[in-house]
């Protein structure tokens, strides 16, 4: 019954920098939507808890990073092992202008989602017809 | 020899039969061995026994208990899942990773259960199930006696 497919999680591309402890790194699966005035970022870091998200947005550049601690101890013998537990990291290049004063962000259920309201310039404008 | 229809025929039935039946012997030994993740959006499953219990634990980011059934028949776990699109009217997707839709996961269990006393629980996106050992199942220390 011994299965090791753990590579069913995708590694993450260019792991941080500065890494607090050994362990593999993963890329979050992510939903990028763009709405009338904000783009929505939907990243899955199930195991995270808030406090240990870390989110950054400089210079176009939007960096997850969540810290996801082990739950089982090292040396566990698995039955059936499908994915390994490890932190989630992932950066994306934003095109868009983005009013990076106002970004927020929530975690639930193992899901972040971050607001990032466009700037006043880059928001549709409806330009009123006259006749 | 004369070749009748059904002479001709009986052969290639009988084939038929046996590759039916074979497939439907080994059918669940591939679909076993074949990497869940294959099928996008199958969520994955760790499990691994205690000396009391069998636990089994699944990522689930974003699906609430009432999306989630976890039943146990014999010794089978079932998990199913359903995730709703969540697809918002006049958005624009730009990248679209995150699995939706029902899946169905089912697990032969290593030993016999107390389906009674199996406990799930949901936190930040992780699914715990802890399946205690039926009685008869648990590890029995046997003192040896020496000899003389």
């Amino acid at each position: 019954m011994t299965r090791h497919t753990n590579l069913a999680k995708t590694a993450a591309e260019t792991p941080p920098a500065e890494r607090t402890r050994s362990g593999r790194c993963y890329r979050p699966n992510v939903d990028i939507i763009e709405l009338a005035d904000e783009l929505l970022v939907v990243a899955d870091v199930p195991g995270a808890s808030s406090e240990q998200i870390d989110v950054k947005f400089e210079d176009g550049q939007l960096t997850i990073h969540a810290h996801v601690p082990e739950r089982q101890p090292e040396d566990t013998e698995y039955l059936l092992r499908e994915y390994g537990v490890g932190d989630y990291y992932r950066t994306f290049e934003v095109s868009e202008a983005v009013d990076s004063d106002k970004i927020s962000a929530e975690y639930a259920d193992g899901v972040l989602t971050l607001h990032l309201p466009k700037a006043e310039a880059s928001k549709p404008r409806k330009i009123a017809v006259k006749t | 020899m004369m070749w009748g229809y059904r002479n001709w025929w009986t052969p290639f039935q009988s084939l038929r039969e046996e590759m039916d039946r074979l497939w439907t012997e080994m059918w669940p030994m591939f679909a076993d061995r074949l990497p869940p993740a294959l099928v996008r959006g199958q969520p994955l499953m760790n499990v691994w026994e205690k000396d009391d219990a069998v636990m089994v634990e699944m990522e689930l980011p974003g699906v609430k208990s009432e999306q989630l059934d976890v039943s146990v028949v014999g010794n089978e776990l079932t998990v199913k899942v359903d995730r709703p699109d969540t697809a918002q009217e006049g958005a624009t997707y730009h990248r679209r990773e995150r699995p939706v839709g029902r899946f169905t996961r089912l697990l032969r269990l290593p030993t016999e259960v107390d389906a009674a006393r199996v406990e799930a629980e949901l936190r930040n996106g992780v699914l715990t199930i802890t399946l205690p050992k039926a009685e008869k199942a648990k590890p029995r220390r046997i003192t040896v006696a020496a000899g003389k």
